[in-house]
């Protein structure tokens, strides 16, 4: 359990708002709550993590009961219910990408950057972790990397070292 | 009403209502045939399905269609055909799974009984008495989670969570103002009500009437005594908030606590409002009915007055009357 | 060249737009449907195509749509399933990302079959950018008349959105897709009711993988008799199969079912055999679920025929020495790969992915990657190689949905063909550490006439 007692006050931009009022048009009547999961990826795109004041606005916004948010942020892999870097880079750690040296590619980001799974370097830049089958095992080894999740194949040291330049150098977009 | 279906369980025939499940069915039949369930709750609308201790083998569909199931099915959650037959413990398959689903529920649970308030009225406890191994193949190290006090009359020890949902059922059903949930994944997931929160409403104490184990305790009794210590009696009061209809739980003089009846397979009668459960526990503030009648079986009837009682079938039976004369005796003797 | 129905036009430029795609006879199934066919026609061309679905399970598709319930005045649902999580499978994102627009065509024709008006592609949530083309492509369809209200005219209204999912492999089971389509946790429903009862907000509902609903275009184009000549026995039409691990050339490759397994390894037109001049070891060959199998019992049955990409083929031999077409992961392993390992490594997947919600399931697969991990790293004891097994058998079966049975066969199957090497790493721990086992007798040609013993 999050000891969190107090929480700070969050507002959603104009913007945002009408975001969420668009997908929630996609479910027939009375079935809003459909417009959850699609309402906290933009959350999370916007403020890089779902905070819990962040769940508690997105709860009070579709009518439902705080706990009813948690849950399921809770259960999906993709939300971060911590701060992350400002890029996550998230490497497929499964079967078939481990058959061609995903686990390598692991060692090397880990050295590169300085941090274990799931710590954020000290810039705030960066994050890593290793994640479950992303559906590209004939193009592995494989990562991916929030918030626009762009995607890389075939990853060598190499290749992980110049998308580290990259982003380094300038914004990545899609 | 419609039309009555015939369904064996275990060789025995019984007639039920259509579209009861086949758990409901047995109970109807009762002893032994009938499969325990962690997780069910006949009072929680969707309770069920997910403990898999109920798992029994429909060896014929229905008397339309008599193929078999071809797994083993939930029988809290399999609704009942015409013709149906089933198989419960007369099937090897299902004491074999049941075997591996108590195994399943164990490793992960603290064998903490000694100190557990629930032991003596524990489901899982009752259950791997009867279906469990002496020992356990699993030897790494347990998961574990913090105690949590979840307002000031429960206690939410996670350790011994089986992950029945009931508890999320009763918030939901009864309660209207949910708090708590399920959260996390897989063997991570945990009842939570994520940022630290009182469970607090008029009827949040029924969480620990459903709790099948120890996770949910009542904090008024904590370490108080051990249930077959105590005795209990049924007893009412005239409450605005629920029916009042509680079991007492004396030791001597004094109420230790109050919990909803239950019945013989552990569900309550009626579900009771904190302010009967915590807050009235002096005898003059109640009617008393008499002693609970408590299962046999249980640990609890070991300092039980009523144990001695003979059989329904033989009190019912002239011959069988006679031939316990003795045991009659010594029965209102007490 | 093999006949291709859904690659055909693959190396088209642009094909991923609408124009282009249309000019390649894209969009020809919705007019024919909505013009001159009726729904139950639809639904008739796809029962005589004997489509299977291509998600993993293998059911008819045309069968599945007949059960659909249809009660007045309720909405009917049809829901892509576009969650390809399963290690080894990734035809899913191939399709979506480089041939948008025939999922698009498919849903049309299979909501128009089934009458939904309202239509959704549950797309996996880590998709993002798939899930941008989908939507671009949604667009454009809907710009040209496709979509929306009366296409071309036939009266018949549609709108398709695209859903993201969150990071959840169960969701690729259909009753969990449809909790979290719902926006719940994705944990499966006790079945019965059956989708096709009660899905979609308790609606009649009919959940397609997204390589179904694209074979439902060739289908309507030519007929279903038509595709059903393309394959061989019950295993009809082509199938997308990824091929990944140790290949020269892995990707995705359309293919006629029936196709011998070895031509496939090994011919140049697919993928060209093992990489770095190897000897292949072991294939998984319909995902990471299915019962892996060792070299020489992959490319030929034990009664010594050439195995076949069908479903009948590779499941020829049952549990003991076949294994499922499952949705077409293929994925190969070299002398050099480990198999414990990666029997680990996909335990750890289905522990990590293991929504909680029924017992067997929830503590099971943790148990069993703990043992895999011990064996693996040089501490198991000979006792785990038959704990594993045990633990594999109280799960399977046992469980609310497959996520349990899929958990238990990889173990199962992994020791029951490669116990030898499980053995290995026990009594030579630290040599284990330092070496793989290798290749042993697992390429051997079979002894002719002998069943291989089983446990």
């Amino acid at each position: 359990m999050l000891r969190v007692t107090e929480t700070e006050h969050v507002d959603f931009s104009s913007e945002l708002l009408s975001k969420f009022g668009e997908i929630v048009k996609r479910y027939p009547e009375g079935k809003h709550k459909a417009a959850l999961l699609p309402i906290l990826h933009l959350v999370q795109a916007e403020y890089g993590w779902l905070s819990p004041a962040s769940m508690e606005r997105v709860a009070g916004y579709l009518d439902l009961k705080p706990i009813e948010v948690y849950e399921v942020a809770t259960f999906y892999t993709m939300f971060f219910l911590r701060p992350q870097g400002k890029y996550v880079l998230e490497v497929c750690r499964t079967g078939p990408c481990c058959l061609v040296g995903a686990e390598k590619i692991m060692e090397h980001l880990e050295n590169k950057l300085g941090v274990k799974e799931g710590e954020v370097t000290a810039d705030g830049q960066f994050s890593w972790r290793g994640v479950e089958c992303l559906a590209a095992c004939g193009m592995g080894p494989v990562l991916q990397i929030g918030p626009e999740y762009t995607f890389h194949e075939n990853l060598t040291s190499e290749s992980v070292d110049q998308l580290l330049v990259d982003l380094k150098n300038k914004d990545l977009s899609i | 009403m419609s039309e009555k279906v015939k369904v064996t369980i275990d060789g025995i025939t019984v007639e039920v209502e259509p579209g009861i499940s086949i758990l409901n069915a047995a109970r109807q039949i009762g002893g032994e045939v009938v499969p325990p369930a962690m997780c069910y709750y006949s009072k929680l609308e969707g309770s069920g399905g997910k403990c898999r201790t109920c798992l029994v083998k429909v060896s014929k569909g229905s008397e339309k269609d008599p193929r078999p199931m071809p797994k083993l099915v939930a029988s809290c959650r399999t609704g009942v055909m015409d013709g149906m037959e089933v198989q419960n413990i007369t099937s090897p398959e299902v004491i074999e799974a049941r075997k591996g689903v108590v195994e399943m529920l164990l490793i992960n649970h603290p064998l903490d009984c000694p100190i557990c308030d629930q032991a003596g009225e524990c489901h899982l406890q009752d259950l791997s008495y009867e279906h469990g191994l002496a020992k356990t193949r699993y030897d790494f190290e347990r998961r574990t989670f913090e105690k949590i006090d979840i307002g000031d009359k429960i206690q939410l020890h996670m350790t011994r969570c089986i992950l029945c949902y009931r508890c999320v059922y009763v918030a939901d059903q009864i309660t209207g103002n949910r708090v708590h949930g399920v959260l996390g994944r897989g063997d991570a997931s945990e009842i939570s009500t994520y940022i630290e929160k009182a469970i607090d409403n008029d009827f949040s104490g029924n969480v620990i009437d459903v709790c099948p184990v120890g996770a949910l305790t009542d904090r008024t009794f904590r370490f108080k005594n051990r249930v077959w210590f105590t005795k209990p009696v049924d007893a009412h009061r005239d409450c605005p908030t629920c029916k009042g209809k509680v079991t007492l739980w004396y030791k001597g003089e004094e109420v230790l606590r109050v919990t909803g009846r239950k019945d013989q397979f552990g569900e309550v009668e009626d579900f009771i409002c904190n302010t009967c459960r915590f807050d009235t526990k002096k005898t003059s503030e109640w009617v008393i009915e008499g002693p609970r009648n408590i299962a046999n079986t249980s640990v609890i009837s070991a300092n039980h007055y009523e144990t001695l009682r003979p059989l329904p079938v033989i009190q019912n039976d002239p011959i069988l009357i006679e031939a316990n004369k003795v045991e009659f005796e010594r029965a209102t003797k007490i | 060249m093999a006949r291709k129905l859904l690659l055909e036009h693959i190396n088209v430029p642009g094909i991923h737009t609408f124009d282009v795609y249309r000019k390649q006879g894209g969009y020809r199934s919705v007019e024919k449907a909505l013009k001159s066919m009726s729904p139950d026609d639809v639904v008739e061309e796809v029962k005589k195509s004997g489509l299977r679905g291509r998600g993993g399970a293998g059911f008819p598709t045309g069968m599945k749509w007949s059960f659909l319930a249809k009660p007045e005045g309720k909405a009917r649902y049809l829901v892509c399933n576009a969650d390809e999580s399963e290690p080894g499978t990734f035809k899913d994102r191939y399709l979506m990302t480089y041939i948008p627009h025939a999922l698009i065509e498919g849903m049309i024709v299979s909501s128009f079959a089934l009458g939904a008006k309202t239509s959704y592609i549950y797309v996996r949530g880590e998709m993002m950018p798939q899930i941008r083309i989908l939507e671009k492509a949604i667009d454009e369809a809907k710009n040209a008349g496709f979509l929306g209200k009366n296409i071309l005219g036939s009266g018949y209204d549609l709108e398709l959105y695209v859903q993201p999912g969150g990071g959840a492999y169960i969701c690729g089971e259909e009753t969990a897709l449809i909790e979290s389509l719902e926006g719940k946790r994705g944990n499966p429903r006790i079945k019965p009711p059956f989708p096709a009862i009660s899905g979609v907000w308790g609606c009649p509902t009919v959940v397609n993988n997204v390589e179904s609903i694209a074979a439902v275009v060739p289908i309507i184009n030519d007929g279903g008799d038509e595709y059903a000549k393309v394959g061989i026995g019950r295993s009809t039409g082509t199938k997308l199969i990824s091929a990944s691990g140790n290949l020269n050339k892995p990707g995705v490759y359309e293919i006629e079912l029936g196709l011998p397994v070895e031509e496939f390894i090994y011919s140049d037109e697919y993928c060209g055999g093992i990489a770095n001049g190897k000897r292949l070891k072991a294939v998984v060959a319909g995902g990471s679920s299915v019962p892996i199998l060792p070299a020489n019992l992959v490319l030929k049955t034990v009664s010594g025929e050439s195995r076949l990409m069908s479903y009948e083929s590779l499941a020829e031999g049952g549990f003991q020495s076949g294994s499922m077409m499952g949705s077409g992961g293929f994925i190969a392993f070299d002398e050099d790969q480990c198999i414990v390992r990666n029997t680990w490594n996909f335990s750890r997947f289905y522990h990590h992915e293991s929504c909680g919600q029924c017992s067997p399931c929830r503590e099971g697969t943790g148990w069993m990657e703990k043992v895999l991990h011990r064996l693996e790293y040089g501490h198991g004891k000979m006792s785990d190689i038959d704990l594993l097994v045990d633990v594999s058998k109280k799960i399977e079966g046992n469980t609310i949905c497959p996520l349990g049975d899929a958990a238990a066969w990889p173990v199962a199957s992994a020791i029951r063909h490669f116990r030898d090497e499980f053995e290995w790493h026990v009594s030579n721990p630290k040599e284990a550490m330092e070496r793989n086992y290798g290749i042993g007798n697992y390429a051997d040609p079979l002894p002719a006439n002998e069943v291989p013993v089983a446990n």
